[in-house]
């Protein structure tokens, strides 16, 4: 008696989890069967387009990677990631432990206040901001959005580690200060490789965070070779009405699937980092 | 050879003094995010609410205040109103579904089952995406013409034939078609918008600690009453922050609409950050633009306090 309900619940638990994965992953699937179709395979809607009813080809890949500007678009985007990455950490771990552990009473109130300046979508701020960049002479430049993409992720990173600093037990530190530390060794000592999960899942999400952005790069940036690939993707491999979508199903797939991989092996860290910054923060 | 000694020792203590001095280091270290955020974000937000009161333009960009005329004027048009109506709809529609969802999926992905790891890759995709093109991806995936689904729905006899259930056309047009083009669009931001909300709920569930549900489990609670019960309401303060990251990417993003359907048919899928676009960048209208994106902050600031204050008294009982 026992068994077989046991089966159904397992089966069921499956079935769910196949959903959930089915509606997530479609749209990739989709992409991998499109990028290798030849033309007459993928433009007759009679055909069934789960199966290569022709012979796959690579020269939709060839035409993506010889013929547009995608790799400068990847190189722009990893460019851009790196450096936004490097002033987010700079900025943010110090901030981060000044408002943990020696700002004391206000410091609480501006964890809150830099929470809330993540609440400011770029969505409300692109009109004022584009006329910034353009009176640093910053237009159509990558720059402006290395000057720029940091106000979406310092907030978020500072408050990330806001929770992982103050997760840390005093006694640590005071140990280390008898020992002869100081306030400013003691944190590069003893606090910083106790952080580093903290440090993992800001890096991460910074520089996913940057990868995505796609207000800024479209407002700010208008000539092909500074373009990101959020934005030169979807604008630029585009000529006229002419869709190359199986260079295009390529260009996402190429960028989605790295990312993913990486996004989950990182992602107990991305959680540690959640429940220490998140819950306890 | 002596003063050298002396000046490394002075340097030395000196750094020691001011590297130990919490009122001086908790400042120093506070600066540099502060100039940037006041920068950037602070002077930004008050041009954008000057120029959201003044007739400036691309081409005209001295300031001249006229109150509230913009406001009054953007009102006006069906344009603002419908993109305000949609920005609202979309929202809400889909963060009560990744609500839903997220609840369901952070349970699913919190224990252990086979294929694990490859399940949780599949579902996290399209959160590592970049958004812009996952919206391609869709894109090609609701063609008019091409659409795979519609292919389904032929093969099983349920479109393109006379008297099929979703009628005798070859396709659906998915983004042709008002309805479908915004039930399209919420898809989208729940299918990029499930995974992060999961993961966030991930993180309070694993933070309950096990002690207590042994001891449901010892007390004979079931599943649903564990879940009810137990897990829910100890997690309702990281819910409500699951609930505020996914409303403030989907209020933030424009890609989707952007990408997917440049706010047509018509104008009618259009939201305001897209409007704000249009007018703001590619017709140069500032003021206008500016009144535009504005418009929503008063509610998003307001929502951002409720929940942070709700996260809060929480942790707290």
């Amino acid at each position: 008696m026992k068994t077989p309900t046991r089966w159904i619940k397992r089966a069921l638990f499956y079935g769910v989890v196949a959903v959930f994965c089915f509606f997530s992953a479609s749209p990739f699937m989709w992409m991998i069967i499109t990028m290798f179709k030849q033309d007459k395979d993928l433009y007759r809607s009679a055909n069934n387009p789960f199966i290569f009813n022709l012979p796959p080809t690579l020269s939709h890949l060839d035409l993506l990677f010889n013929n547009t500007n995608f790799l400068v678009f990847m190189r722009n985007s990893v460019f851009i990631g790196v450096l936004v990455v490097i002033i987010t950490l700079v900025i943010s771990i110090p901030a981060a432990y000044s408002l943990a552990r020696l700002v004391g009473r206000w410091g609480e109130r501006a964890g809150i206040g830099i929470f809330l300046v993540y609440l400011v979508p770029p969505t409300l701020l692109f009109i004022p901001l584009s006329r910034v960049v353009v009176s640093l002479g910053l237009h159509n430049s990558l720059w402006s959005l290395i000057l720029v993409y940091p106000t979406i992720t310092i907030p978020f990173s500072t408050w990330l580690l806001m929770g992982f600093f103050k997760s840390i037990p005093k006694d640590l530190e005071e140990a280390a200060r008898v020992d002869g530390y100081s306030r400013l060794t003691s944190f590069i000592k003893v606090i910083m490789p106790l952080s580093m999960s903290g440090v993992v899942a800001v890096i991460a999400f910074t520089f996913t965070l940057t990868l995505h952005e796609f207000v800024y790069a479209l407002a700010f940036v208008t000539s092909s070779a500074q373009r990101t690939i959020s934005v030169g993707v979807p604008t630029e491999l585009v000529r006229g009405d002419v869709f190359y979508w199986q260079s295009l199903m390529a260009a996402a797939a190429i960028v989605a699937i790295p990312v993913g991989l990486v996004y989950n092996i990182f992602l107990d860290r991305l959680v540690a980092g959640f429940t220490m910054g998140a819950v306890k923060g | 050879m002596d003063e050298t000694v002396t000046a490394k020792k002075k340097w030395t203590d000196g750094f020691r003094f001011w590297s130990d001095r919490e009122d001086l280091l908790g400042p120093l270290f506070l600066f540099p995010a502060v100039v940037y955020i006041v920068a950037l974000v602070g002077i930004p937000f008050i041009i954008a609410m000057a120029y959201s009161v003044t007739d400036v333009t691309a081409g005209n960009t001295s300031l001249d205040f006229v109150g509230l005329q913009n406001f009054q004027a953007i009102l006006k048009t069906d344009q603002f109103t419908q993109s305000l109506r949609n920005t609202i709809m979309f929202t809400v529609v889909s963060q009560i579904i990744i609500l839903v969802l997220a609840n369901i999926l952070a349970l699913i992905l919190s224990t252990d089952f086979r294929g694990k790891w490859f399940a949780r890759f599949l579902i996290m995709l399209p959160w590592a995406t970049p958004i812009a093109l996952g919206t391609i991806g869709w894109l090609w995936l609701l063609d008019s013409k091409f659409s795979p689904i519609d292919w389904v729905l032929r093969y099983l006899h349920l479109l393109g034939e006379p008297a099929a259930l979703l009628g005798s056309g070859k396709n659906l047009y998915y983004l042709g078609r008002l309805e479908l083009a915004k039930a399209s669009i919420i898809v989208i931001y729940v299918w990029r918008m499930l995974p992060l909300s999961a993961v966030i709920l991930m993180a309070g569930l694993t933070s309950i600690p096990q002690d207590l549900l042994d001891q449901a489990d010892v007390d004979g609670a079931g599943f649903w009453r564990t879940l009810f019960q137990i897990k829910l309401p100890l997690i309702l303060p990281i819910m409500s922050i699951a609930l505020l990251f996914s409303l403030i990417f989907t209020v933030g993003d424009m890609a989707v609409v952007y990408v997917l359907t440049r706010g047509g048919p018509v104008y009618y899928t259009q939201i305001l950050p897209t409007w704000a676009y249009l007018k703001g960048i590619e017709s140069g209208a500032l003021a206008e633009g500016s009144a535009t994106a504005l418009f929503l902050f008063p509610v998003l600031l307001a929502v951002a306090i409720m929940v942070l204050r709700f996260s809060r008294r929480t942790e707290v009982t």
